[in-house]
């Protein structure tokens, strides 16, 4: 193994490059988040002088904080329910046969690669008319909708793995197939439903298009519109140091997704769309 | 899908359990009402959110529907399709579409194969690598094109400080678009690399090491035994990536709002809706989007044999 220690270097400086690759877009606006104003057009990588007006003038506007607020709130509220709904639909898909099975498989991949601009303009129609236009549950519907087929496939993958005899054990106990459902596969499957809250709560964070056709106010404005809504804290202000700031709050809960769970996202997201 | 072959397996073997046939038929019928049960919460928000607006949205594509005169509406059959397909800014986000589409797509599998394989051999840093890649993935996209903004603005951005004095690159088309697919293939690369890393898992070692002993070079045995081996793997993250750039919104928003002429289909559709306030018009865009994709889903299972996740022909793995 003599010319180990020469591969190890390549792979090293492999690595290094991936680094960079990942994370200069988000060091730069890191950068920009912590530039005073008069050196944020100083096309400087690293800040020459450090501030945290930025913070703090984007914490004194109302926008930004109940934009936040909604954007956590719906984003939450949106991944209990897909998940819940999702691992049920899953469970029927993966261990039970019904009539429309096939159909309701076939119609969730169809959603995964729907385009949703698609759907905006009828949304937009019909969550006027019946009331929906700009509140909490106008986004969290479609939301769920969209995460369904990546719940579904991702916890259908996660319970195929799922040891099933010691449910066809609880059932000759005496278990109610609903019972062996709730008592002996929940717990079993608990880290599949784990890591589908995940990717379902990095989807509905993520979302632009609908939350920027389907509200309005800061009743349920979410933090991505916000930020692309902003004009500068006066009006003789650019916003680009707001803007740097309010991206790296929401930067924040990804990278501790990513830091505490890489080994539940990266197998989540493979198993749904591979081993499929 | 295995999901699918395991249930019928299950399926089959349920006959043999079954001490009696009365008995039989009940368990059966539960297990039906249970699937149902369990099934329907999902079905019946699919109806409501996308299967329904669907129908929605076609009928108001064959509407004269302006949001600026709602009492002039009135039936138009297709003319709301003449006029789309009869414009100049329709072919023009087509277009553009098509190419960021192809063109990030093309990219994004060439070093995504890339970065699989190094993830495959790597050595050094493993957890590290798989961690830090994770991140364009799951950032917003909406903050990711603003880095890439403020990168490429005079003055402002540190790439935009290595350019020549006096050029913005972010007011010319076809500078834009490239911007546009860099920031796209920054984001998906990961995705793309992450699925067919997982493809590559299933290449057995034993078959690349006996190639290399019959003196298959390194590029010999990934076009000959990693790729094809591959192919399914290959085809399902190219389709999921192409259907998932058809729909570029995000990036083209934040960083020229279409300006140059660089709106995408979906840019088109939004517009139409909410800066000239045409629902008749706009649901046309829908419609029209909403059939290309499936074109393209159709060429990807038809031309290429993908198979898509889930679908019955799934099963050969």
């Amino acid at each position: 193994m003599g010319t180990d220690s020469r591969t190890r270097i390549w792979w090293a400086l492999a690595g290094l490059v991936v680094c960079i690759y990942a994370l200069v877009p988000v060091l730069w606006i890191v950068s920009l988040s912590f530039k005073t104003t008069d050196t944020i057009t100083d096309g400087s990588f690293v800040p020459r002088s450090w501030t945290l007006d930025n913070y703090a003038q984007i914490f004194s506007l109302d926008l930004f904080t109940s934009a936040l607020v909604n954007s956590i709130g719906i984003a939450i509220i949106s991944t209990v329910l897909a998940v819940v709904i999702g691992t049920m639909a899953a469970y029927a898909i993966a261990r039970l046969s019904f009539p429309g099975k096939k159909t309701l498989v076939g119609v969730s991949l169809l959603i995964a690669m729907f385009p949703q601009i698609s759907l905006v303009s009828p949304l937009f129609d019909i969550s006027r008319a019946v009331g929906l236009f700009d509140t909490w549950p106008g986004l969290i519907l479609p939301y769920i909708t969209f995460a369904l087929p990546l719940a579904i496939y991702t916890l259908s993958a996660f319970f195929r793995e799922i040891p099933w005899e010691l449910e066809k054990a609880a059932k000759m106990d005496g278990a109610t197939p609903l019972q062996a459902f709730r008592e002996v596969i929940v717990p079993l499957a608990a880290p599949g439903v784990f890591t589908t809250a995940i990717l379902v709560f990095i989807f509905c964070w993520n979302d632009f298009l609908f939350a920027i056709s389907l509200t309005s106010t800061s009743a349920s404005q979410t933090a991505p519109v916000a930020i692309a809504n902003f004009t500068g804290a006066s009006q003789f202000a650019e916003p680009t140091g707001s803007i740097a700031a309010a991206a790296v709050l929401l930067t924040i809960p990804i990278i501790i997704f990513v830091l505490l769970f890489q080994r539940r996202i990266v197998a989540g997201l493979t198993s749904g769309a591979v081993k499929g | 899908m295995t999901v699918q072959s395991r249930a019928t397996a299950a399926e089959r073997q349920q006959p043999s359990q079954g001490p009696t046939k009365a008995q039989r038929s009940d368990g059966k019928r539960d297990e039906r009402r249970l699937g149902i049960m369990l099934a329907a919460p999902a079905a019946i928000i699919i109806v409501l959110v996308t299967a329904y607006p669907i129908g929605y949205a076609v009928w108001l594509s064959l509407q004269r529907y302006d949001l600026r005169f709602p009492a002039e509406q009135s039936f138009a059959g297709l003319a709301n399709y003449g006029a789309v397909l009869s414009s100049s800014y329709w072919w023009q986000a087509f277009g553009v579409t098509m190419l960021i589409t192809v063109v990030s797509v093309a990219i994004e599998f060439v070093l995504g194969l890339a970065l699989a394989l190094a993830m495959h051999r790597t050595l050094v840093a493993r957890g590290l690598i798989r961690t830090v890649i994770l991140i364009p993935y799951g950032i917003v996209t909406v903050v990711a094109a603003f880095s890439w903004q403020f990168a490429w603005t005079p003055g402002t951005g540190y790439l935009a400080a290595l350019l020549p004095q006096g050029t913005a690159p972010l007011t010319d088309f076809g500078a834009s678009l490239a911007i546009i697919i860099g920031a796209e293939v920054w984001k998906t690369t990961p995705f793309m690399a992450l699925l067919l890393l997982a493809g590559l898992a299933l290449v057995p070692e034993d078959m690349l090491k006996a190639a290399a002993m019959d003196g298959a070079g390194p590029w010999q045995r990934l076009t000959q035994i990693i790729l094809p081996m591959m192919k399914p793997a290959i085809l399902v993250a190219l389709l999921f990536r192409t259907l998932d750039a058809f729909r570029v919104f995000d990036n083209i928003y934040i960083l020229t709002n279409g300006a140059n002429g660089t709106g995408s289909v979906s840019m088109l559709g939004y517009n139409n809706l909410f800066k000239a306030f045409n629902l008749g018009i706009g649901s046309a865009i829908s419609v029209l989007i909403f059939i290309s994709v499936a074109i393209i889903a159709l060429i990807f299972i038809r031309l290429f044999g993908a198979s898509a996740p889930g679908s019955e022909n799934t099963g050969k793995r």
